[in-house]
């Protein structure tokens, strides 16, 4: 199945972004289409987090536009509060709220911000903790937790926000070995769902499994686009075959 | 031993009144406490706002109130403002509002702290999830700085239940001037009055004050991980 002909819900056109008139981000465009998983590839420092701050409003952006579903997501009146909750975001650190448990932590988007219903949002966490196989610890606090099981949950937190699209910022980089497999395997799960997704990873075996388009970076600039098959036995330039490189020993 | 000292504490309604002039500086310093909390988490906030200029004035506010001694402060309230606005301000107002800024100033201080010492990305994955400007502070920032913050309120606390005791400048009856009044009175006959009534009202200042002390411990204890 060709995603290139689902409808475009992210578009970036021609992204510039600035730390102190230094460039980061040079001219990036990307179509991010429904269904579609792209992955970001890129050594360090070449500015994939950023790109996926820009998307969620955390930077602001010094030239070209981001559009969702067509509305420009630059300038002073966008409503982030809304879009964000389309956008959902997890990221390389556990962030989950220490002070709340598990099931607060995931709760407090929906009931606070999207005002739902208590039960309903609770079928909805349950079935989805059941999903990634922690529901018995839904009245842990975060400290209770290994790793890989934080970041689990952050995942279910931000999808239980019902979001368009998941960003995804090198989540298991700072896991032991032994549990960035089941983290993996939550996001692989997601893709056969045909969640949208932009995922930002180190582990290069996981991109290709996982992605439809890899997308290579390298200072601020896109140099490549290619299907994962083809990106990881012919890369079309020496920059992503020498960062390949690095990863075969 | 016909003539024991300790019995001044015993004659007449000394002990009452001195209770009495201690309800008078629990009373100041626990609705300063209140007020200048609540003004103080207000001041915290603004003091971790983005603007230069918010930041700056209320920098000014804090060092205004750490430079000038308290007992200056409630003489200008006392004397100063009432003369430049004819009015009359009763001492135990004037202690109470110069009390509750001075606190303010200071929580301030301590709120900025503890917010300003919550992970960034705590705020970013508040965000991430949609929560306002209000929410993000509401649900995820306050709660956790309340746990950083107590330690050093309590503290603030206790240092404001002690300086009370400069209210007696400003004609305030408090307990140390009524201890004042009841050894002027009896130390002809027992000369060792002084070392008895201010033993007590160590004893009620530390009555007071300890258990605050204890509980900021306990929770420091507590919430340590
Ligand atoms: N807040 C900031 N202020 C100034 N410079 C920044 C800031 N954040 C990032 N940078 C710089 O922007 C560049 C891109 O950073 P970014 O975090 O996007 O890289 P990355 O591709 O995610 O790297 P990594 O793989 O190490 O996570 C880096 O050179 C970094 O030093
Ligand atoms: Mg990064």
């Amino acid at each position: 199945m060709n995603k290139e002909n689902n409808q475009v819900l992210l578009e970036i056109k021609d992204l510039h972004k600035e730390y102190d008139t230094r460039a980061v981000l040079d001219g990036i465009h990307l179509s991010v289409h429904k269904g579609e998983v792209i992955v970001v590839l890129g050594p360090s420092g070449c500015g994939k987090s950023t790109l996926l701050r820009c998307l969620n409003g955390l930077e602001t952006i010094q030239g070209g536009d981001i559009e969702f579903y067509g509305k420009s997501l630059t300038g002073p009146n966008v409503n982030w509060q809304e879009t964000r909750q389309k956008i959902g975001m997890v990221f390389q650190n556990y962030d989950l709220f220490p002070h709340m448990t598990v099931i607060e932590n995931i709760l407090l988007g929906p009931i606070k911000v999207q005002k739902r219903e208590k039960k309903e949002v609770m079928e909805q966490a349950a079935q989805l903790l059941e999903k990634v196989g922690l529901l018995d610890r839904k009245d842990a606090y975060p400290r209770q937790l290994s790793g890989g099981q934080k970041q689990r949950i952050a995942i279910v937190r931000a999808l239980c926000m019902n979001p368009e699209i998941m960003l995804f910022d090198e989540v298991t980089a700072a896991l032991d070995p032994e549990m960035v497999r089941e983290v993996l395997d939550v996001i692989l799960g997601l893709a056969k769902q045909g969640m949208t997704m932009v995922i930002v990873t180190h582990e290069m075996g996981f991109a290709q499994a996982v992605a439809d388009k890899i997308v290579f970076i390298d200072a601020g600039k896109i140099c490549e686009i290619s299907e994962p098959e083809e990106f990881f036995t012919n890369p079309k330039t020496e920059r992503a075959q020498q960062f390949l490189n690095i990863f075969q020993f | 031993m016909q003539n024991l000292g300790v019995n001044v504490l015993f004659e007449g309604t000394t002990i009452q009144r001195l209770l009495e002039g201690l309800l008078v500086t629990a009373g100041i310093a626990f609705l300063s406490i209140i007020i200048g909390s609540l003004l103080g988490i207000g001041m915290g906030l603004l003091r971790t706002s983005q603007s230069k200029t918010i930041q700056f004035i209320c920098r000014l506010y804090l060092e205004v109130f750490r430079i000038i001694p308290i007992l200056v402060w409630l003489f200008i309230v006392y004397f100063g403002v009432p003369s430049a606005l004819d009015i009359h301000l009763d001492g135990e107002i004037v202690a109470v509002i110069v009390f509750s800024l001075w606190g303010a100033a200071e929580m301030g201080d301590i709120v900025r702290g503890a917010l300003e010492s919550l992970p960034k990305h705590q705020i970013e994955s508040g965000k991430a999830i949609g929560l306002s400007f209000w929410g993000l502070y509401r649900y995820v920032l306050i709660p956790q700085a309340v746990r950083r913050m107590l330690p050093g309120a309590i503290n603030l606390s206790t240092r404001m239940v002690k300086t009370t005791s400069l209210v007696v400048m400003i004609g305030v009856i408090d307990v140390v001037k009524i201890g004042q009044q009841i050894i002027e009175r009896s130390v002809i006959k027992v000369p060792t009055a002084s070392f008895w009534v201010y033993g007590l009202i160590f004893i009620l200042y530390f009555i007071i004050c300890y258990p605050l002390s204890k509980l900021s411990k306990k929770l420091e204890a507590k919430w340590e991980n």
